[in-house]
């Protein structure tokens, strides 16, 4: 993925209120691990989770979790958004029903456009898959102003998972400051 | 004023106390937002051609669509059901619902409002619960939404507060937005995991896939659809799409247009059943990826009057809609008065005219139409670029037929050579004839405006007709522009003329606002233009009557407006038009009215006065024979449908280059837009609507410039001082102005 790519999708994501960090595959585990706040739920093929994420929650469990831990399987560099796909493991409410969204991204799954995400996706959705763009946290204003975390989360952290683990922890270090400032 | 007129008027103005201080400031602030995020999207214009392209492809093929989307639906182990009306549907919803179980939650959908849904099951004995937080508000409150997007933003969160704490009586009492707002969620979280089945609208379907897409930004959309096993999304056979792919102009168009945020939180694209596992409460205990209980879709897609609509040459073009919202924000009286004002039985605000004749009947679009001043600031708004103004126009000729009842007003006639029903209002006959009354009073000044402006006239007027008594009326010359013009001659020779034009002497420039017609000539005249003003061409545009829904006679009088002009046209001059409404009416309207040779003739030799000059100063002509500005500040607005057309920016521009230090108005439009303003019953709306312009303008004491008639006449009344087309401020004379 080209550098400027990664960085629209970094500003776009902050700008619209989520926090990216930026790690290397091996540091996935304690990434995430410092953006928990148990009792946590979470899905995530393919990642070595740390201890005290409920990977098959009961309702009571997703209900009571502060955290949903999931994996973005794409990410759209214009507007920040991550695609979350749905799965009979649960990705879906683990994203959506927890104050605090960690979702874990690739940095060579974030394309530029919506339409090369909808490209992507077209073909998996004719095979009966869905998908959900997520752009930052949820949000109203019907209550008179801009609130987030209406009946989503309330804050989103993005684990952006790159090659170069160098690169990745002198952007990371800064945002997750961000991160902690927000919470 | 009359019964029906006071009645009407007394409900706006409640309106504009109650609601329309909430409703200004959110369908404002949707307004700029939406400048804002369109301003960096490069590619605009172009998403907005593409989308409406898909829209025209799709509407075009709706029946073989529908057919693919059965196909998609079915074999991914749903059911696609199409029904023909409300009623149709309504029973097929219960049906499903009422097998499964007696609670259901709901997120917010335009298209079961227009059913009655809610009631419909509630009559069932279902428990039904809006999920989304505006309405849910408006259900706990027993109201309508009054806005496609926010349904309850005429509510401010004091009053939303009040309603809670004396709906729920919560301890301690709730107060802040935030706190609403988790009093909300928490709320809703129950009766969402309680839920037998859920529904949802769909803002977009796909024919290839059978996904249903739906906007969201609080996610009540993700939690009605995923949590109970049953799921059943109802939209209209409008929202079908073919492919996946043709959501992208959409997604990037929706939000941007709806409430002016770059993006929605959440565009859910699900292609049912999903494969995530229902939440099943009822067992909280037993993790959820055991044995996730068989999930049940079912897509209701409503007809209601919609094939009607797609054979309907005038009301085809609602089926594009998208529902976003950025026509009734858009719009000057919308920003004051809200959906509550528009009516209807669902839709509000601009396009809600077309759906409402679509679906509901001409009387439920009638309610409101006549709020539709035809500014036509909305058509730049619409993402798909549906021109709404012209599907008020329709409806409301269809109204003005309807409405025929054979009576006949005797203060209007002989001033009325249309041939439109007897029933036509008097208001709207008066304001279409306009041009008749024109001749009239020119010809009898001053005794015209005498009498116009005599204590029983006004009245009378006021009484019989609706012509608002504080308004101040035209004042008609007794020497028209065209006698001055007859008397005078042309300036400039033949041989010493880079270009001829035509001066188009619109109504109002020929017979009330002659002084700016003699300026027009005389600027471009100073830039060697030989101009002519020909008695023959001293005919309507047919706008007036356009106004007023009158499409016959509007058809007529562009006809022999067109025959007016083609000999000039033959001659190779260029048709320079001061009234910037008629130039709209011969570069939009004339689309509709006349062949299209014709209009592309008489729209592609017309031109805006300053946008001629513009022209004329950027081939070489001299500026420095036109009257400099020398730093001086002037305060400008431009006229909504010039606007529309881009056409402010050239007067902008010519201001600039000649010195003029400008501020330009921030306002959509200034609420008189041509008669709207001049009507008794609309008075204190049309004031209400030009506030903004009088507290931008009003401080300070410079100069104000504005390029229509009707805006130079409310901009006076707002401000309480004279105000000018901007050619009379660059006229070499213009000491003389």
């Amino acid at each position: 993925m080209s550098t400027e790519t990664l960085d629209s999708f970094r500003r776009n994501a902050e700008h619209h209120h989520a926090t990216v960090h930026e790690t290397a595959p091996e540091d996935v585990r304690s990434t995430v691990a410092s953006l928990i706040d148990p009792p946590a739920v979470g899905v995530a093929a393919g990642y070595d989770l740390p201890a005290g994420i409920e990977t098959n929650p009961t309702p009571t469990e997703l209900s009571a979790a502060n955290t949903g831990v999931t994996v973005a399987s794409v990410a759209i560099a214009d507007y920040g958004t991550l695609v979350l796909e749905d799965d009979a493991a649960g990705s879906e409410p683990a994203s959506l029903f927890p104050e605090r969204h960690v979702a874990i991204l690739r940095t060579d799954d974030v394309v530029p456009s919506i339409a090369d995400a909808l490209g992507t996706l077209g073909p998996r959705l004719r095979e009966g898959a869905s998908a959900i763009l997520a752009t930052g946290p949820s949000a109203t204003a019907d209550m008179g102003e801009l609130v987030l975390g209406a009946h989503g989360p309330e804050a989103v952290d993005v684990v952006l998972v790159g090659e170069d683990a160098d690169a990745g922890e002198t952007a990371g270090d800064g945002d997750e400051a961000g991160g902690e400032a927000d919470r | 004023m009359s019964e029906a007129r006071e009645g009407k008027a007394e409900k706006l103005h409640r309106l504009l106390e109650t609601e329309g201080d909430a409703v200004a400031e959110n369908t404002r602030g949707f307004n700029r937002g939406r400048y804002e995020s369109t301003d960096d999207l490069p590619a605009y214009e172009a998403l907005k051609d593409e989308a409406r392209a898909i829209k025209e492809d799709a509407i075009e093929r709706l029946p073989e669509l529908i057919e693919e989307l059965r196909e998609a639906v079915e074999s991914n182990g749903g059911t696609l059901y199409v029904a023909d009306d409300a009623a149709d549907a309504n029973e097929y919803v219960r049906d499903v619902v009422t097998e499964r179980g007696d609670r259901v939650v709901k997120s917010k959908s335009m298209t079961t409002e227009e059913l009655e849904l809610n009631e419909h099951l509630e009559g069932a004995g279902v428990d039904v619960t809006e999920t989304d937080l505006g309405e849910w508000v408006l259900q706990i409150a027993d109201e309508a939404p009054s806005h496609i997007v926010g349904p309850a933003l005429h509510k401010s969160s004091e009053s939303i507060a009040e309603l809670f704490n004396a709906h729920f009586d919560p301890d301690p009492p709730l107060s802040t937005p935030k706190e609403l707002t988790n009093f909300a969620r928490d709320m809703l979280l129950q009766d969402i995991e309680a839920a037998d089945v859920g529904i949802t609208g769909a803002n977009f379907v796909t024919a290839d896939s059978g996904t249903i897409a739906l906007v969201t930004s609080e996610g009540n959309a993700r939690k009605t659809a995923v949590v109970p096993d049953t799921h059943v999304a109802v939209a209209g056979v409008e929202k079908v799409i073919p492919s996946v792919e043709d959501l992208a102009p959409f997604l990037e168009l929706i939000g941007k247009s709806a409430t002016g945020q770059d993006v929605t939180s959440y565009f859910s694209l699900f292609t049912p059943p999903i494969a995530s596992p229902p939440v099943a409460f009822d067992r909280p205990d037993r993790p959820m990826g055991e044995d996730p209980a068989r999930r049940e879709f079912h897509l209701v897609l409503v007809d209601n009057g919609r094939t009607a609509m797609r054979e309907d040459e005038d009301l085809r073009e609602t089926l594009y809609c998208i529902r976003c919202g950025a026509c009734a924000n858009s719009c000057g009286n919308f920003q004051s008065v809200g959906g509550h004002a528009f009516g209807g039985e669902t839709y509000t605000g601009g396009i809600a005219t077309g759906w409402e004749a679509g679906v509901e009947g001409l009387d439920s679009a009638a309610e409101f139409n006549d709020l539709c001043t035809g500014c036509s600031r909305c058509v730049p708004a619409c993402p798909v670029k549906i021109d709404i103004p012209w599907i008020n126009t329709a409806v409301r000729d269809r109204v003005n037929h309807a409405d025929g009842d054979g009576s006949f007003d005797f203060l209007v006639e002989g001033l009325t050579p249309d041939e439109e029903p007897g029933g036509l209002a008097p208001a709207k006959r008066l304001f279409g004839n306009f041009e008749t009354l024109a001749k009239w009073g020119s010809r009898t000044a001053p005794l015209s405006n005498w009498i116009a402006g005599s204590r029983p006239a006004r009245w009378a007027m006021d009484r019989f007709v609706g012509v608002a008594a504080e308004r101040e009326l035209p004042a008609f010359q007794r020497r028209t522009l065209v006698d001055w013009f007859e008397s005078r001659g042309s300036c400039v020779a033949p041989e010493d003329a880079t270009r001829e034009a035509v001066l188009y002497p619109d109504v109002y420039t020929n017979h009330v606002a002659v002084e700016r017609g003699k300026a027009a000539v005389r600027v471009l005249e100073a830039l060697e233009v030989r101009v002519v003003v020909p008695r023959r061409t001293a005919v309507g545009s047919g706008r007036a009557p356009l106004s007023q829904g009158m499409v016959d006679t509007a058809r007529r009088q562009a006809e022999r407006c067109r025959d007016a002009l083609e000999p000039e046209l033959d001659a190779g001059r260029d048709v320079v038009v001061v009234e910037p409404s008629d130039l709209a009416a011969f570069r939009r309207e004339y689309e509709k009215l006349l062949p299209a040779g014709d209009f592309e003739r008489v729209s592609g030799s017309s031109y805006e006065v300053l946008e001629y000059v513009f022209g004329l100063l950027e081939n070489g002509a001299d500026e420095g024979r036109l009257s400099a500005g020398d730093d001086e500040p002037v305060d400008y607005h431009a006229h909504c449908q010039q606007r529309t057309l881009g056409l402010d920016e050239h007067t902008v521009a010519v201001l600039e280059r000649l010195g003029y230090d400008v501020t330009t108005s921030d306002t959509e439009c200034c609420g008189m837009a041509g008669s709207f303003g001049y009507k008794s019953e609309y008075y204190e709306l049309s004031m209400d609507v030009g506030e903004p312009l009088q507290q931008q303008f009003g401080e300070d004491e410079r100069r104000v410039l504005a390029s229509g008639t009707s805006c130079v006449d409310q901009l006076e009344a707002l401000l309480s001082r004279p105000a000018t087309h901007p050619i009379e401020l660059l006229a070499p004379d213009s000491s003389a102005r």
